[in-house]
């Protein structure tokens, strides 16, 4: 089982069928995630090269577990002390990584695009483990991988994305994978964070969190990052919290059966409370878990090993 | 130039001052254009005649926006190399930008740049000076001192003015020369660090956009200034329908403000950027369909002067790396012609439009010899093969520079003969001549 690319380098190229193979071979991958002895010979002799130009301990080690799941050999680089910091460009940098013959390159990297350009220079696969504001394809994966798991299908399904979206590349793998496997997807925020254009992907905007998360059937909340108060998009993380934060009495806004996701990590008091983000609802750490077998299909699949 | 005399037989003229366009002798004496005749000459018994038949006699074109990279950024351009590229896209003269290293800022810099041109003999380059010491928009730089060693405009180039009592001051002191300061407006705050236009395309990539009234605030600015200092306003590589607008106001006001447009600007939007394509970076960066289309309403009604190619080479280590961290800029000089000719094919401006807006359009807004093919005049002239099919290739590029987005283009319009004081300082190797 392979799959038809040679790169994921993001949701948006991808056919339905294609994200279907990946989430249906996660099903098998989350069983053998499962198993006393979790593991796999499927990529014996395959080696898979962690590139972090940005930190990420959370993606990193999920793409490290997959790997050596399925037997691979997983090598952290990160750029941090290394050639970058001398001044090596991003091209050069790939390439010599790829001349140590790895078969997969998975990529971080604070500049989008920035994987595009190491794919159109190196011979391996190349995963995109999130580019700037642009595409972070297994997250989106592991979120559609976890409402099917609790819905089995997405079709008809209404999804908020809640926060920062004009800075997320969460959101914007969400919206394209949500809608092509059939859901509807509102996003919420401050006007300031709602970037010109987005509605062309698909989907509603709203500034209003009621409005957002009425009706919907699972509420995607977004990290809002500290650096970003400098920019002024919002006056403080107190009005952040009181409008656009999910607290205990706001969910009663929400359907009964209503979801709760967060990309993580939490900022406990700021887009959750504490017992929101704990709650019953919240399926955070199922997230996190099927991080681990979407990562486990897609190194799989781009491999192309023997399953 | 060297005691010469040519004659240019069955090639039809253009000439946007007189509104000539027929088929013409031109005789070319000394330099300079001795006379204008319907009939072919008598007698060329040991003259050089170049038969023209099929061919446009045009003006030689002037661009007011070119960087030359030299001093400093050799690796980049030179002024030989950016001679060669602009006769080679019939460019006869070039204002080099100072944004050199160091910054053009002092009449010592202005000889270099003269020296050099000299040296090359091909394509007349005038520099430009800061408006400020260093580009670094505090202090008035030696304006006088420069305009005094050959300067024909003061610019802070891809910097901004931000300070607009600084702003005030250039347009106030520029008039002891009657001197264009000529301005790349960007309000820096409301750009944001923006690599892109602001857009669907921006969102899309996930890139930090730059909206228009980053340009249409600072050009409203501008020209408020104009008209409070009296004045001469250019503005550089203009791009949105705002600034066409203010633009166009501001010259029903009688004020005396000029503006270029790009043929990348006039040609091309956001869409270019493709996946994240650095050939497709700029800045000001390209903008969407509706923009273009106001820029073309303003090069055809007059309220844009001049096609400028704001020619910016660069090299691999600028260009070959993450869209975000990219220079701005691509080659211009060598694909103006032909770009500027498909706006005809288009039906967007008339032949004779666009052969003035490349050269006696710059050469009246910044006061410059050349742009008239007239008894009298210098002898500037481009002869250009309009049908002529070619293939950008950047590799064959007379400039250093490599990065275009119109490369693997088929283009039609070829520049086959440059002429700078009525030497030929430019053939083109397929004109088959």
């Amino acid at each position: 089982m392979t799959l038809a690319r040679k790169h994921l380098l993001g949701i948006e190229p991808l056919e339905r069928a294609e994200i279907e193979e990946i989430l249906g071979l996660a099903v098998s991958m989350k069983e053998l995630l499962r198993q006393d002895l979790k593991k796999s010979p499927a990529l014996r002799g395959k080696t898979v090269i962690n590139c972090f130009f940005e930190s990420s301990t959370r993606t990193r080690s999920s793409f490290e577990i997959a790997a050596k799941i399925l037997s691979a050999d997983a090598v952290n680089w990160s750029s941090s002390g290394s050639s970058v910091s001398k001044g090596e460009s991003l091209i050069d940098t790939a390439k010599n990584l790829e001349a140590m013959r790895p078969d997969i390159l998975v990529i971080r990297h604070a500049a989008s695009g920035a994987p595009h350009l190491v794919a159109s220079r190196v011979g391996c696969a190349v995963v995109n483990a999130g580019d700037g504001a642009h595409e972070h394809p297994s997250q989106a994966l592991l979120d559609a991988f976890t409402l099917r798991e609790r819905w089995g299908s997405l079709e008809g399904r209404t999804v908020a994305i809640v926060g920062d979206i004009r800075h997320s590349r969460v959101a914007r793998s969400n919206i394209y994978c949500l809608r092509k496997l059939g859901a509807r997807v509102r996003l919420c925020g401050p006007p300031t964070m709602i970037p010109i254009g987005i509605e062309a992907l698909g989907c509603d905007t709203t500034f209003d969190l009621r409005e957002a998360v009425t009706g919907a059937d699972a509420v995607m909340m977004l990290r809002i990052q500290n650096e970003r108060i400098a920019g002024s998009l919002f006056p403080s993380t107190r009005e952040y919290s009181k409008l656009y934060g999910l607290s205990q009495a706001k969910t009663s806004w929400l359907k009964d059966d209503a979801l709760i996701l967060h990309p993580g990590p939490i900022n406990r008091g700021v887009e959750l409370e504490p017992e929101v983000a704990d709650g019953e609802r919240s399926v955070i750490l199922d997230q996190v878990e099927n991080g681990v077998a979407v990562r486990m299909a897609i190194l799989q699949l781009l491999a192309g090993g023997v399953a | 130039m060297s005691q010469s005399e040519l004659f240019l037989v069955n090639g039809r003229l253009l000439d946007p001052a007189t509104g000539v366009d027929g088929v013409r002798t031109v005789h070319v004496v000394d330099g300079r254009i001795r006379s204008i005749s319907a009939d072919l000459p008598s007698n060329t018994q040991g003259v050089k005649v170049i038969d023209c038949a099929g061919k446009l006699v045009l003006p030689g074109f002037i661009d007011l926006h070119a960087h030359l990279r030299e001093p400093g950024e050799e690796y980049k351009e030179t002024i030989l190399t950016g001679a060669r590229s602009a006769v080679a896209g019939g460019f006869t003269a070039v204002v080099a930008m100072p944004n050199t290293r160091p910054p053009i800022d002092n009449a010592h810099l202005v000889r270099f740049v003269l020296d050099r041109a000299a040296e090359a003999g091909l394509a007349r380059v005038y520099p430009s000076g800061a408006i400020s010491k260093g580009q670094e928009g505090k202090d008035l730089a030696e304006i006088g001192d420069m305009v005094q060693a050959g300067a024909v405009c003061i610019t802070d180039d891809g910097r901004p003015v931000m300070d607009p009592a600084l702003m005030r001051r250039a347009l106030e002191y520029a008039k002891t020369f009657d001197l264009p300061v000529m301005v790349h407006e960007e309000d820096l705050h409301l750009a944001a660090g923006g690599c892109m236009n602001e857009g669907a395309v921006s969102t899309r990539l996930g890139l930090r956009g730059s909206p228009n009234v980053a340009e249409d605030a600072m050009v409203l600015r501008d020209i408020e200034l104009c008209a409070l200092t009296g004045g001469r306003l250019h503005i550089a590589h203009l791009s949105t329908a705002g600034s066409v607008r203010a633009v166009r106001d501001a010259k029903r006001r009688g004020l005396r403000v000029t503006a270029e447009a790009t043929p990348h600007h006039f040609t091309l939007t956001d869409e270019a950027v493709g996946t994240y394509d650095t050939r497709a970076k700029m800045c000001p960066p390209l903008r969407t369909q509706a923009d273009v289309d106001a820029v073309l309403v303003g090069l055809a009604d007059g309220t844009i002067d001049a096609i400028a190619t704001d020619h910016a080479p660069h090299s691999a280590v600028e260009k070959d790396v993450e869209f975000e961290r990219a220079a701005n800029g691509i080659v211009g000089l060598e694909t103006a012609l032909p770009l500027t000719l498909a706006l005809v094919r288009s039906g967007a401006i008339s032949l004779m439009r666009a052969v003035e807006l490349l050269s006696l359009g710059p050469a009246k807004a910044f006061g410059l010899p050349g742009g008239r093919v007239a008894e009298g005049e210098v002898a500037d002239l481009a002869i250009v093969d309009p049908e002529a099919e070619w293939r950008v290739d950047p590799a064959r590029f007379e400039s250093k520079g490599r990065y275009t987005p119109f490369e693997g283009w088929t283009l039609r319009g070829r520049v086959d003969l440059t002429l700078v004081g009525g030497a030929i300082v430019y053939e083109s190797k397929e004109s088959g001549r």
